[in-house]
């Protein structure tokens, strides 16, 4: 989990912009909350997912330390 | 350590009836001496020993919170008497009863970690808890008991209240609303300190492990789940209210000495309103202590049980208890202020045969992984455990009032009691 996506759920308002940024692991609930995919991420999509988590308007979305160090 | 009989009650032994124990009988009887005198990192051993998890509903062993808590500096210790879960009593009870013995364990627990200041809260409606808690402090002035000063807080009314991270934003002076996750409070709690936050029973539980020593303590209950525990048993029962057992004491037992008639019970809810229903049949073969119940997808949690006769309605009374579950949460995270409220409105058509076709099948979607774990609390994962256990335990009357409507038990007044809306409403505005 640290190493991968989280939501901050106070902070997460429904934008879901994530789920239009990196479909193959974030998809909306019944509501336009974000359902995120557990499997890790691969090196391919780390680059989109690091996309997704700086587009999130509330910052809610986050990438855990390892993926950064990682893609960075 | 003294040798004390193996038997029930503990945690109730030296409480006069219906009053507080004074600090005096707790001397005399199973009072231990000064806290001060036991060396901190000896209980932090021993409570490991013993085997103690928390008993306010997560079950978290004991001594590795404590170890957590003292690895960080200038600690706080908050002792938990909150009780959101509206069926439970059980630490109104303890506090009415043998104040002593909780203050006892804050004044333990403060030292194991190296706290500098204590906090008791308690549940601001509990007159007697709180009338009592102050009489035993004000008593234990000047004992020398207490090396931390003391101090008590009433906490309002709401489910989410009690909540550990809810808990430690109140007592900085905000909302009663959770937080998100990490850090946890053992980490950065009150004012940014390492806070330990416990249960009173489980407080009340350390007090009698310094006293008498962990043996004594594992020689109640089982390997897994050793000690006692307090229950609030309510429901179709004759005698409601709190009791100790032993952990891992048939639950067929337990319901038989509260008056059930278990020859007439469909179903008992174990764990509180945010726990699990079981059949009958299952519940009275299944014992009280996590191991057992882990497999029948229920735990003990803060120890309520809850008993359903056969002409009451558990379609009519989960969609009651969804309904007010969805309307404690906080509103902080959409999955939950949403999600509880889609499947509480989605329990309620069925429960009244007026849903479409496709309720069930999206009450099983919601509530088999679309809302549970995704709010910065437990709250959600809690509500949605009941109404899953609910659709297995009840399918056939769920079936049946999708169909036809209202049964003819769902016309009686519901079984399973909570909070009075309009006073609590009142409480928690006038304190936010």
């Amino acid at each position: 989990m640290s190493d991968g996506l989280r939501v901050d759920p106070i902070a997460c308002t429904a934008h879901g912009l994530c789920a239009e940024l990196l479909p193959e692991r974030i998809r909306l609930d019944d509501w336009g909350y974000p359902l995120l995919d557990e499997r890790p991420l691969t090196p391919e999509l780390v680059a989109h997912a690091r996309r997704a988590a700086s587009a999130c308007p509330t910052l809610a979305l986050r990438l855990g330390r390892e993926q950064r160090a990682r893609s960075g | 350590m003294s040798l004390a009989p193996a038997r029930l009650p503990r945690l109730l032994a030296s409480a006069g009836p219906g009053r507080a124990t004074t600090l005096a009988e707790h001397l005399a009887g199973d009072g231990l001496g000064r806290p001060a005198e036991v060396a901190p990192a000896a209980l932090r051993e021993e409570v490991e020993r013993a085997g103690l998890r928390g008993r306010g509903g997560a079950a978290f062993p004991t001594a590795r919170k404590l170890d957590a808590v003292a690895r960080g500096r200038r600690a706080v210790l908050v002792a938990n008497g909150a009780e959101g879960e509206p069926a439970s009593r059980k630490d109104a009870l303890l506090l009415a009863r043998a104040p002593q013995l909780v203050l006892d364990g804050v004044a333990l627990a403060a030292a194991a970690v190296g706290a500098r200041e204590a906090i008791v809260c308690v549940r601001e409606r509990s007159t007697a808890a709180r009338v009592a808690l102050a009489a035993a402090l004000a008593e234990r002035a000047g004992s020398g008991r207490d090396a931390v000063p003391v101090r008590i807080e009433p906490i309002p009314d709401g489910y989410v209240r009690g909540e550990e991270t809810a808990l430690v934003r109140q007592l900085d002076g905000g909302p009663g609303l959770p937080t998100a996750t990490p850090p946890l409070p053992f980490a950065r709690g009150v004012g940014g300190r390492p806070t330990l936050v416990q249960n009173v029973e489980t407080l009340a539980h350390v007090a009698l492990i310094a006293r008498h020593g962990a043996d004594w303590f594992r020689t109640l209950g089982t390997d897994a789940s050793p000690g006692s525990a307090l229950v609030t048993v309510s429901g179709g029962v004759a005698h409601p209210g709190v009791r100790e057992i032993a952990l891992g004491t048939p639950l067929r037992t337990l319901l038989e000495q509260a008056g059930a008639d278990t020859g007439a019970l469909r179903a008992v809810l174990v764990g509180g309103y945010f726990g699990t229903w079981l059949p009958a049949s299952v519940a009275l073969g299944a014992t009280l202590d996590d191991a057992a119940l882990r497999p029948l997808g229920a735990a003990l949690g803060c120890g309520v049980v809850a008993a359903l006769p056969l002409d009451a309605c558990g379609v009519a009374e989960t969609a009651r208890l969804a309904r007010w579950l969805a309307g404690q949460s906080a509103g902080q995270c959409g999955p939950c202020f949403h999600g509880l409220a889609a499947i509480a409105g989605q329990l309620d058509a069925l429960a009244h045969g007026r849903a479409a076709p496709d309720a069930l099948a999206r009450l099983r979607r919601w509530t088999g992984g679309e809302v549970a774990g995704r709010g910065a609390c437990r709250h959600p994962d809690g509500a949605v455990r009941l109404v899953r256990s609910a659709l297995t335990v009840f399918a056939a009357e769920l079936d049946d009032h999708a169909r036809r409507g209202p049964c003819a038990a769902c016309r009686r007044t519901p079984l399973l009691s909570l909070p009075r809306r309009g006073a609590d409403a009142a409480r928690i505005e006038a304190a936010a």
